[in-house]
């Protein structure tokens, strides 16, 4: 066991504190190449991932770089700065710290170039930015760790990806590199180990002590919740009373539309004035910043926030969490619930709010899911592509490289070390040519072999290339500020889409205000307090997560009980109900109803496979209904139902359902449609055939930029086989899309497919009607509609 | 030919669904914005290499036209090239577009990103009268029997964006014919200084067909 040198030992003794087993562990094995350490909030993860740092470059005759710190998010870069430096500076070490983000100031970090800090904390954007200058070489040569905090976070998306990719060209750069990873706890900690680790190396997999377990419980109310709808507006009085009994309560919702319409009510309803503060990704930075400085201080009762606090921030006083919505995953809840009561060894204290009667369902299951242990998720494929193509351009920004040694170091990144050569060929051609089957760059490639190099062809590309970094392709957002007059004050961004909707005069709601849109101004949207008129709510369809397959297995296992006594009794009636009239979906069958309303013919079919894969379902559905002359206008999916209507009834759905031609369904369903394109822009964005949308960046002459369905459109008509529309497809099939959850479902339903023909609206479809995201069937009977809406116009006009 | 007709200052003309302006008593077909070379001046300036493929896109749908109408004259009204470097297009699409040209009178007027002649042959003309019509690349406040483009107008409609001409008493202006080109919105401001009351946008797609002209929101019947 390696003791502690005695400053630190001596700091530790003065506070009382002895070091926790895990941050020995670490301290002990701080050779190994790779560690991943899984740990609760408030084990002293992040102590334990630095002590091996703070003691290796105590000694003082260290310069340069020793520990890089990626974490997901800016905040937590910061925050980990201000908790080191306390200890460095009490403890009198000669060690420098520093945080590199987007917002660090052009100078600072110029000169962390030139002279780099001994810990350097920053995201896997700003890594990937330095690592494209022409100086990352010797920036990096001595870098001795890496800490990848949050990892089980990022090994979820394409930003942990790109930072695997990173780490392998790091690990060339300074080949003694070591990384420790912090996870929160996981339902698979070996997949994370192997995501993390140099291929092949081992990586050896700490367990800290996971604490007692959460007292955990579903608020009561007194008002039932809704029918239908989002929100938990309904429990706001009980919620408040709880914010009162408790220090600081955060209380997360699923969306930022939501949380603000939560926020709104909460406070007419607040009539004690508890200081109650918003936090989510949509609000102006300086906002943030003031909620979180707030936070820290001790000044807030209540935080109605999102994901946006999930991870990271020691928030310490914080003794209640509250979920409202269902919490969609079970592993995600229970690191949610983590963040109440940081103090090791104390229980974490949780309510959930079920925002309406299917929903208290879905708690009630995942409530289970929580005291059983029982976490879930979903294995990720191979590393994507376009992803790849990206750091292949960044490798050629920073300088000329070799095809053969870049091979080498790309797979030695865990979610690539599959990656096959001709794959990675692929890739580099399409860096370099664009990739077409159409050969037409020969003049104006992009890269170059120049004595068996790869080189930029013209420098100035790199200024684009670094522009367009990173992998979080978020909807276009515009920003909103305060009038001139006003101050111009930033208060956030909400969708282009949205903004769009837009007239001057109109009201909506952002940061718990409401405000009145004057004029667009500067690529912003000017706005003017409006207090008291009821507003619009600004949309932000941001990632919607799909409930998990063993949460929707629990839920119907829960469905096929006899009586629910659990369940509040107006949610059990709502169930019964269900039984009665039509009948409740079974584990091993798949329900369908058809029924008439508002004078278009529905059909609800109850796969249970989560958002992803229902919107699929709605996809290949009204493509086939569109094949059978069935006339589908539009449809809209839940994590549980796909509702379609259209213009005539379905006869026989379950002749839809035939999995062959679903299939084949899914292989000619690249004609054109609304996913699948917005998929494409995301992968092309990314691999960077086309430039994300900088604030500010863009011009007036909106008609001279054309949009990515264009392209898209264009690839499939005349190169249906390029690289893009290949990982648009496998992007499709699993993550957005889940096709492999419509697959299982059908092997596990075989013909056992329940049409009930009912002549109204049913219990269990009625919350279908009320949801958002309702998507378009660009068919036939659009086409009519089309038709029917001019010709109306112009009678109406008098023109026709 | 699913085109809708209408008359422009006495001249029968018609919109095609293709968003070319036909003109059948002169055999005229006149077309805007076709943006040719676009992708190659994107790679040229050292940006994106997008899908080399709307050059042949764009005269494939021209192609089909001239031979549909058998135009005598062919009018392209402006932006034809997305820059004057771009009319020297790789040899196919060279081959393609003098194939179209023979036989045929054939104008390019200029455009903001083709502001002067380009290798190509034909006329090149900063405006043309044509008996009573005048074409041109952006429109003029006060013009009549006016021909022109340079606006790429556009509708939402049933969810979507379908490219259209708007058309009123005294103008036309054509919906950007070139497959890498995008569109400004009907109820832009920019429309309402220019088209009259009472003005349609004819929408393109399977059929050439009419709806009244979106004013911006909050100014309906201004």
């Amino acid at each position: 066991m390696r003791s502690l040198p005695a400053p630190f030992h001596d700091w530790f003794a003065a506070r009382g504190w002895s070091i926790h087993p895990h941050q020995q562990v670490l301290l002990d094995r701080a050779t190994a190449p790779a560690t991943l350490l899984v740990a609760p909030t408030g084990g002293g993860k992040t102590l334990a991932g630095f002590l091996p740092t703070l003691v290796e470059v105590a000694g003082g005759t260290r310069t340069g770089l020793h520990t890089l710190y990626i974490s997901p998010l800016k905040a937590l870069a910061a925050d980990i700065r201000r908790n080191l430096t306390r200890p460095v500076e009490e403890m009198a070490l000669p060690i420098r710290i520093e945080d590199r983000t987007g917002d660090t100031s052009y100078t600072k970090r110029r000169r962390q170039r030139a002279d780099p800090p001994h810990i350097l904390l920053t995201t896997p954007e700003s890594l990937a930015l330095l690592l494209s200058y022409e100086d990352a070489p010797r920036i990096f040569a001595g870098l001795s760790r890496v800490i990848v905090d949050e990892v089980h976070a990022l090994a979820e998306s394409k930003r942990g990806d790109q930072l695997m990719l990173c780490l392998s060209r790091l690990q060339t750069l300074a080949p003694g590199l070591r990384r420790v990873g912090l996870s929160a706890t996981v339902e698979d900690p070996g997949a994370i180990a192997r995501f993390l680790a140099r291929h092949p190396d081992p990586c050896e997999i700490v367990h800290a002590d996971p604490g007692p377990d959460p007292d955990i419980a579903m608020l009561e109310t007194e008002a039932p919740p809704p029918w239908a709808g989002g929100g938990g507006r309904y429990a706001i009085p009980e919620v408040l009373a709880e914010v009162r009994r408790h220090r600081t309560t955060l209380i997360f919702h699923n969306t930022r539309a939501q949380a603000e319409l939560f926020f709104r009510d909460l406070w007419l309803a607040n009539e004690e004035m508890l200081p109650i503060a918003i936090h989510h990704g949509s609000l102006a930075r300086e906002a943030r910043e003031r909620v979180e400085a707030a936070m820290v201080s001790g000044a807030l009762s209540a935080v109605v926030c999102t994901g946006s606090l999930d991870l990271g921030i020691d928030w310490g006083d914080v003794d209640l969490v509250i979920q409202v919505g269902a919490p969609k995953n079970v592993k995600r809840l229970v690191q949610r619930i983590g963040r109440a009561n940081h103090r090791y060894n104390a229980p974490s204290k949780a309510l959930l709010v079920p925002a309406n009667r299917w929903e208290v369902v879905e708690c009630q299951a995942a409530l289970e899911a929580v005291k059983a242990h029982d976490l879930d998720g979903d294995p990720r494929g191979p590393g994507p592509r376009d992803v790849l193509c990206q750091h292949i351009l960044i490798a050629a920004c920073s300088g000329p490289f070799a095809a053969d040694a870049l091979f080498a170091e790309v797979t030695s990144a865990g979610p690539y070390a599959a990656l096959s050569r001709p794959e990675f060929d692929a890739c580099l051609d399409f860096c370099a040519t664009g990739g077409y089957a159409l050969k037409a760059y020969d003049r104006w490639q992009r890269l170059m072999l120049k004595g068996g190099l790869w080189t930029l062809r013209d420098p100035r590309a790199a200024r684009d290339i670094r522009m367009n970094i990173g992998t979080i392709t978020d909807a276009e957002m515009v920003k909103v500020r305060w009038q001139n007059r006003m101050g111009g004050a930033p208060l956030g961004e909400v969708e282009e889409s949205f903004a769009s909707t837009l007239t001057p005069g109109e009201t909506f709601l952002i940061g718990g205000q409401v405000v009145r849109y004057v004029g667009l101004r500067e690529m912003a949207l000017e706005v003017t307090p409006a207090p008291g008129r009821e507003p619009k709510i600004a949309v932000y369809s941001g990632t919607k997560f799909s409930t998990s397959t063993q949460l929707s297995q629990r839920i119907l296992r829960m469905l096929g009980q006899e009586s629910w006594p659990e369940l509040p009794t107006a949610t059990a009636q709502w169930l019964a109900l269900q039984r009665e009239v039509s009948r409740l979906p079974a584990p091993d069958r798949l329900l369908i109803e058809t029924f008439p309303s508002e004078g278009r013919a529905h059909l609800c079919a109850y796969g249970f496979m989560g958002r992803a894969a229902q919107q699929t379902l709605g996809l290949l559905l009204t493509k086939r209904m569109e094949e059978e002359g069935l006339n589908p206008l539009g449809f809209v999916s839940t994590d549980y139902a796909t509702l379609i209507w259209g213009l005539d009834p379905v006869p026989d759905p379950a002749a839809l359902f035939d999995p062959a031609a679903l299939r084949e369904g899914f292989d000619g369903w690249l004609a054109g449609n609304a996913v699948m394109k917005r998929t494409f822009r995301n992968v092309a964005v990314v691999a960077g055939l086309i430039q994300r949308n900088h604030a500010g960046a863009r011009k007036s002459g909106r008609q001279a930029t054309f949009s990515s369905d264009i392209l898209y459109d264009t690839l499939r008509r005349h190169d249906p086989d390029h690289l893009l529309m290949q990982v648009t497809r496998e992007e499709a099939l699993r993550g957005l899309v889940g096709f492999g959850r419509i697959e299982a479902l059908l092997s596990r339903v075989g013909p056992r497919i329940d049409h009930l023909a009912l002549s109204r609206v049913t219990p269990l479809a009625a919350p279908l009607f009320l949801e958002h995201g309702r998507v378009p069937v660009d068919g036939a009977a659009r086409e009519r509609l089309v038709e029917e809406t001019a010709a109306r116009l112009m009678a109406e006009a008098g023109l026709g | 030919m699913n085109g809708y007709g209408f008359d422009l200052v006495g001249a029968r003309l018609v919109a095609l669904p293709s968003g070319a302006l036909h003109w059948p008593e002169e055999r005229c077909l006149a077309v805007s914005d076709l943006h040719l070379g676009r992708s190659e001046r994107y790679a040229r300036r050292a940006g994106a290499l997008l899908p080399p493929y709307e050059v042949g896109d764009t005269l494939a749908r021209l192609d089909a036209d001239i031979a549909a109408t058998r135009a005598r004259t062919v009018i392209c009204l402006g932006d034809s090239f997305d820059d004057l470097d771009a009319g020297a297009l790789p040899e196919p699409a060279a081959l393609w577009l003098t194939r179209l040209m023979a036989g045929r009178r054939w104008i390019w007027i200029e455009g903001n990103h083709d502001p002067g002649p380009v290798a190509t042959g034909g006329e090149h003309r900063a405006d043309l009268t044509l008996g009573r019509l005048t074409f041109r690349h952006e429109a003029r406040a006060g013009a009549a029997g006016e021909v022109s483009g340079h606006y790429h107008p556009k509708v939402t409609l049933a969810g979507r964006g379908i490219r259209c001409f708007l058309v009123d008493g005294a103008r036309v202006i054509l919906p950007a014919y070139g497959t890498y080109t995008g569109g400004l919105k009907a109820d832009d401001p920019a429309f309402c200084a220019l088209m009259g009351p009472g003005a349609l946008a004819i929408l393109t797609g399977q059929v050439a067909r009419p709806m009244p002209m979106p004013m911006p929101r909050g100014r309906n019947g201004k």
